[in-house]
């Protein structure tokens, strides 16, 4: 398992690049930020592709980077699925995944040809042309091409953001379950906290080519100065639980989080898979009391660790305790004080069960061929 | 009907097919440099190149003369090495016909690269394909299109030219007279019968060519991206 270090700088006319950043060998690090922030760009350095990028980058005892010494990309055996797909045109998909199988060569692989197309489910799809294919189609060739190079770290730049909605559906799960399937690490490019939230395992988080926090994924979601990289509109903590139950009649599923219990539209788990969910600060509502006759269905006793006003706006940052996982809150300065809010006190956190992302995913994906 | 002579003919058809392989020989790495440059150099070689576009044949065949003939360095060299001219030979005419016909090879070729793009080169690079591997199994399929425009202009654009070639070759049979020089000659002669006969045989090898190659592109279309 080895770990990719970087410490580069890479200037442009209107833009410069300086990140220094140690990314373990094994799961999914998110590279996050807003649009323009350099992600993309640090994956080039780290791929190889930019040329003007200096300092250093290091995989286990290799040096890809040295000064202005560049390691000639094909030779750093890392995987590159781009935004968008970059099939060969003139290849079939079949012809794309053997175009990959067969330079692998003498690599040696942990799976064969036959295990990526069916992880990622790519027969029916062999005689199409580029063209022919859907986005999420696409995405599946390349990603399938790219695992067929045998590369030892992979690199995904925002392979999901061509996609709509139910694309996007279709297509985590197959991301998910890469590191597991096929033990390679992934640096998984997004500007989307629900990719986030579902596929990473940890987050960097860029802005003006700046890392400006890094971590686990709910704590560096949770830091409150964080709000201007992930914008307010989309402020939120991530909660992790496990599957108590499902209402098939009424369509909802039980999610045990420790010290309480979630409602949320159906999820199609097991009962007792680990999940993730993810909670906007501004669904978030609190009450001092237990309160009575609500559509709420969500009612979680909390209390507050920290309560940050916004200056000049008429809003502040709850943080709240959760039986040791913590969940944000974004209400008005005005109930902050109708409240008697203070550091400490016994509260209840409301959320509406509609609030809570559509799709979530099973933390641990079955083995390959399970 | 008279038949013409048809020597002039096969001479111009083997100066166009050697033509075009040495342009594609020297113009495709021409091209990718182009294509794939940041230097500043780069306006100075596309202009460099685009010259024959505009010069009249009898400029460029004028400073071809100068360079080649005996009394220059290079003609001078040739002779004492092989004992014959640059000038009035055969090979003199390849040298002008590949400088005269360079454009027609290179900017089809630019074109077809700078649409290719970085793109699936670095995919390629990401898959393990060196440059050179990525270059013939990528950039030269996607530029299959690019390949044939280029290879047919060269081979066309060589079949018609007169200024330059009478120029640099002059009109020895067998050597360096081709066929556009020999229907100068005939009409000069009055011999309309033959002029005909052979303009009406380019006219038709000229059409013919030019509908392969688009009906070609009709079936067989690249679908970029």
């Amino acid at each position: 398992m080895r770990a990719l270090s970087v410490d580069v700088r890479v200037s442009y006319p209107e833009f410069e690049l300086a990140v220094t950043q140690a990314f373990p060998g094994t799961g999914i690090s998110g590279l996050f930020g807003p649009s323009g922030c350099g992600k993309s760009t640090l994956l080039r350095v780290i791929a190889g592709f930019e040329r003007s990028a200096t300092g250093r980058v290091s995989f286990g005892d290799e040096v890809w980077l040295n000064g202005r010494s560049r390691v000639a990309p094909h030779l750093r055996g890392v995987g590159h699925v781009f935004q968008d797909a970059r099939l060969f045109p003139h290849l079939s998909a079949r012809g794309n995944l053997d175009y990959a199988d067969k330079r692998a060569g003498r690599v040696p692989a942990r799976y064969s040809f036959d295990d990526v197309v069916n992880v990622l489910d790519l027969a029916p799809l062999f005689a199409r042309r580029a063209h022919q294919l859907s986005g999420g189609e696409r995405q599946r060739v390349a990603i399938g091409r790219t695992l067929l190079a045998r590369p030892r770290l992979l690199l995904m730049d925002e392979p999901l953001a061509a996609l709509d909605t139910r694309r996007k559906g279709e297509i985590l799960p197959y991301i998910a379950r890469l590191p597991t399937a096929f033990g390679i690490p992934i640096i998984y490019v997004t500007h989307a906290l629900e990719e986030v939230t579902q596929l990473c395992d940890r987050i960097v988080a860029l802005s003006d080519g700046r890392v400006v926090a890094a971590g686990g994924v709910a704590e560096t979601l949770e830091r409150l100065d964080l709000a201007d990289v992930q914008g307010r509109f989309e402020a939120g903590s991530v909660l992790t639980g496990h599957v108590a139950g499902q209402d098939t009649a009424l369509h909802l599923t039980r999610v045990d989080l420790g010290v309480a219990a979630l409602e949320v539209p159906q999820i199609g788990l097991d009962t007792g898979a680990e999940l993730r969910l993810r909670v906007r600060a501004r669904d978030v509502s609190l009450a001092r009391t237990r309160p009575d006759g609500l559509s709420i269905r969500n009612v979680l006793p909390a209390h507050v660790l920290r309560i940050a006003p916004e200056p000049e706006t008429a809003f502040a940052e709850v943080l709240l305790d959760l039986g040791g996982q913590h969940l944000r809150a974004r209400i008005t300065r005005a109930a902050v004080q109708d409240l008697g809010l203070v550091k400490g006190a016994p509260t209840f956190a409301l959320i509406k069960s509609v609030a809570f992302d559509r799709q979530a995913l099973p933390r641990v994906m079955p083995p390959l061929g399970g | 009907m008279v038949l013409p002579d048809l020597g002039p003919l096969l001479l111009t058809v083997r100066l166009a097919a050697i033509t075009t392989v040495v342009l594609l020989i020297v113009g495709t790495p021409l091209a990718w440099w182009l294509a794939h440059t940041r230097s500043r150099m780069k306006s100075v070689v596309e202009a460099v190149t685009a010259l024959p576009l505009v010069l009249p044949p009898t400029v460029l065949g004028f400073y071809l003369l100068v360079f080649l003939s005996p009394n220059s360095t290079l003609g001078g060299l040739w002779l004492t090495a092989t004992g014959t001219t640059l000038t009035f030979s055969f090979l003199g005419l390849i040298i002008a016909s590949a400088m005269y016909s360079l454009p027609f090879m290179v900017q089809p070729l630019q074109a077809a690269f700078e649409a290719v793009g970085r793109g699936p080169l670095e995919a390629a690079a990401s898959l393990r394909a060196t440059p050179l591997d990525a270059f013939l199994s990528v950039a030269t399929p996607m530029a299959v299109r690019g390949y044939l425009t280029a290879i047919v202009l060269t081979f066309a654009h060589t079949i018609g030219e007169f200024g330059v070639v009478l120029m640099v070759g002059g009109n020895i049979p067998g050597r360096t007279k081709v066929v556009s020089i020999q229907i100068y000659e005939e009409v000069e002669t009055i011999n309309y019968a033959a002029a005909h006969s052979l303009a009406a045989i380019l006219l038709a090898f000229s059409f013919i060519v030019l509908l392969a190659v688009y009906t070609f592109n009709r079936r067989f279309p690249v679908h970029p991206g």
